[in-house]
């Protein structure tokens, strides 16, 4: 059991190829933190500073409060689980799991009961002397996590560990992990491109993007207020609608109308220089059938109309596409651009300027046809398309009032945990 | 893709013409091997009168005796030098970042192309003054250094098949490098190492511009420079059947050899090939 403390940590390739830049992260003792981001975000690399099979070229990285910045990997006491799950091929799965405390000289008494117990635990009593290469998938994932849970090491470290199963046992392997992080209360460090699983493990989550970490924080705080148009297009899915905007006279003018700001949004915005052009985001779930949506809550938002291209019925939620031509293309930012690669969108060739509406299931729209849309403006975001800034981030929830300006008081709800996210720098 | 019958027909056909190319010579000398000095110039394929005379003939003198132990353990040792250099340098180049690698590989390379004939003179000299002329060690250095560089690149083309996340793995496990290498790499690479020594060994085997020109006597001198050396009855009788017989000898461990391994030389021959 330890705390991982990583200060300014910095990652240069001999290429001189800046990987991790300043990283400054404390993992505290018998936390599950998550390492998000794109492919290439150095995610991976941090992770293997950690572990030691990197070099830090820069900064201080303690592990219990010892700095170890120049210790073997062996001499950190850290566990690592693997994408590829890298077993032994020519162990047993027994031997697998005994390596690392033969190597520690363990008495053979005491590596048969923490082989035994872990097989227990990760159901693999059954096939204890069988080779990796007869094992299914999910068995040779749990035997990557027995090697490193019959060690009890002071940190796990977890390599997109369930990115090689398909699906569905991914699923059943994500809820695995989170059992058997809660139940052994070692300090996790878990590195993964999946933002579903980057929400659904952690105790916080830390979302990186060209070497540079963009926000940390409990899943629930990223999801309700991203710190800059990075972290609010990663972090959800489907993602967050974004669409450009414009700040003129108090009012935000958009394609879904024009929407009055709230008094401190505003004195907000206007600080940092009166009209401008801007990028709005809205979550798909703040948009609503207009037909459902009460007449005293219709107020707090936007009606328009939307030519509706498909209709996806999930059963207890309905996403509708649709797109909105009225002005201007789509929003253009460096780090949309950059999501819409990560995520494929720009090889399909899909519209960036569509947007998804998370419905409630008792809508009666149909596809092709024109429906009447409702958007909550109290929950929309948004960004400076330079910098990527989230500029109502610390008014929370309530960053922008209804039509009917004022009638929500903004509160404010400033971030708990991390340091302050670094503004990423346009490219 | 179905074959069809006409396909395997043809498949068929091919293979058994190489098989029957390849096998003549060798029946052949096999066939020389039991003939009678008497029938051995009689013009059939089979000999008319068996005899195992050629046979027990280069067993009564030593002169064939001493070349099978220098052989051997001339072979042998220095496979087993080479292949173990060898895996170090091999694992160094697949895996390791370092000044002059590529000045390593090159060199190597160079060694392997070099005409061995053109060494022959120097090395005669350089040994002679060094007084390994005529010894063991004075083959065995220079089969190493012959042996190392196709050793050096069979061996990294294994080496770097073997994913580099297992080491990394027996790194987090706690082992030092060196025990990454033998608990991990190593036993991994054994199909590798298998097929390396078995070239190795062949080329030591059959080499006969060395034998023959850094020994004098029996000493040293391995087969097929004692073969060289054979004498008929008298002196007018040719010793091919003797040269025959010998001949069966020596092949006969490589058989041995390669049968015994052969599935594991399959195994690492493909699993080299698919990246190289």
């Amino acid at each position: 059991m330890a705390d991982i403390v990583l200060e300014k940590v910095t990652k240069r390739f001999p290429d001189g190829a800046l990987a991790v830049d300043q990283v400054d992260l404390t993992i505290a003792d018998g936390e599950f933190v998550i390492l998000v981001g794109p492919s290439g975000c150095g995610k991976s690399t941090t992770l293997n500073m950690i572990a030691g099979l990197e070099d830090i070229s820069e900064g201080e990285l303690r592990i219990g409060g010892k700095v170890v910045n120049n210790m073997a990997p062996k001499d950190r006491d850290i566990a690592m689980v693997f994408q590829s799950y890298a077993l032994y091929p020519h162990m047993t799965v027994r031997q697998n799991m005994a390596f690392a405390l033969k190597l520690a000289k363990t008495p053979q008494a005491t590596i048969d009961q923490k082989v035994d117990e872990a097989a227990r635990v990760l159901d693999l009593t059954q096939h204890l002397d069988r080779k990796p290469a007869n094992l299914s998938g999910g068995q040779r994932q749990r035997v990557a996590m027995g090697r490193a849970i019959v060690r009890d090491p002071a940190a796990f470290l977890m390599d997109e560990p369930l990115s090689n199963l398909d699906a569905k046992l991914r699923v059943q392997m994500r809820t695995e992990v989170s059992r058997l992080q809660k139940r052994l209360g070692t300090t996790t460090v878990y590195v993964t491109h999946d933002q579903t699983e980057a929400m659904t493990l952690g105790d916080r989550v830390a979302v990186m993007r060209g070497g540079k970490i963009q926000q940390v924080g409990p899943p629930q705080e990223l999801y309700n207020h991203p710190t800059n148009l990075f972290v609010a297009g990663f972090i959800g899915s489907p993602a967050m609608n974004f669409m450009p905007g414009k700040l003129e006279g108090g009012k935000l003018r958009t394609k879904l109308g024009d929407i009055e700001l709230s008094d401190s949004m505003r004195q907000t915005l206007e600080r940092n220089g009166g009209s401008r052009e801007v990028i709005v985001g809205i979550r798909p779930e703040s948009f609503e059938d207009t037909s459902l949506v009460s007449e005293d809550v219709r107020k707090h938002g936007v009606a328009f109309p939307a030519s509706i291209d498909v209709i996806e019925s999930m059963g207890s939620e309905v996403f509708a596409y649709f797109t909105l031509d009225d002005e201007g293309g789509p929003a253009q930012s460096a780090e949309l651009e950059e999501l819409a690669k990560d995520s494929g969108r720009a090889d399909t060739g899909s519209d960036s300027d569509q947007i998804v509406a998370r419905l409630d299931p008792a809508t009666k729209i149909k596809e092709g046809e024109t429906a009447e849309m409702w958007a909550d403006t109290r929950k929309i975001h948004i960004f400076d398309p330079a910098t990527g800034e989230n500029l109502t981030r610390d008014t929370g929830d309530s960053a922008v009032a209804g039509t009917a300006a004022g009638t929500t008081s903004p509160t404010t709800t400033p971030p708990t945990t991390t340091p302050p996210a670094t503004t990423p720098t346009p490219s | 893709m179905a074959v069809s019958t006409r396909q395997k027909t043809g498949w068929a056909t091919a293979n058994t013409v190489i098989i029957i190319l390849a096998l003549i010579p060798v029946l052949w000398i096999v066939s020389l091997s039991f003939k009678d000095p008497t029938t051995l110039t009689s013009a059939t394929f089979w000999p008319k009168k068996w005899t195992l005379q050629n046979y027990r003939g280069i067993f009564q003198t030593s002169e064939f005796t001493r070349a099978l132990i220098n052989s051997i353990g001339i072979a042998l040792i220095s496979t087993f030098i080479a292949v173990l250099f060898a895996s170090m340098a091999a694992y160094a180049v697949a895996r390791l970042d370092f000044p002059g690698k590529s000045v390593l590989i090159g060199m190597s390379l160079l060694i392997a192309m070099f005409p061995a004939i053109s060494l022959v003179t120097p090395l005669f000299n350089i040994e002679r003054t060094l007084r390994l002329f005529d010894t063991w060690p004075g083959l065995i250095i220079p089969y190493i250094t012959f042996g190392l560089p196709l050793a050096i690149y069979t061996l990294s083309a294994f080496f770097r098949e073997i994913p580099w996340e297992l080491e990394k793995a027996a790194k987090m496990d706690g082992a030092t490098p060196f025990q990454a290498f033998t608990k991990v790499i190593a036993p991994l690479a054994a199909p590798g190492m298998f097929t390396t020594a078995i070239l190795v060994f062949i080329f030591c085997w059959n080499d006969f511009l060395f034998a023959i020109s850094l020994t004098s006597t029996t000493r040293a001198r391995t087969v097929p420079a004692a073969i060289g050396f054979f004498t008929g009855s008298s002196q007018f009788t040719a010793p091919t059947g003797s040269i025959a017989a010998a001949a069966v000898i020596i092949t006969i461990p490589i058989i041995i050899f390669v049968l015994f391994f052969q599935r594991r030389i399959v195994a690492g021959l493909t699993s080299g090939a698919v990246k190289g």
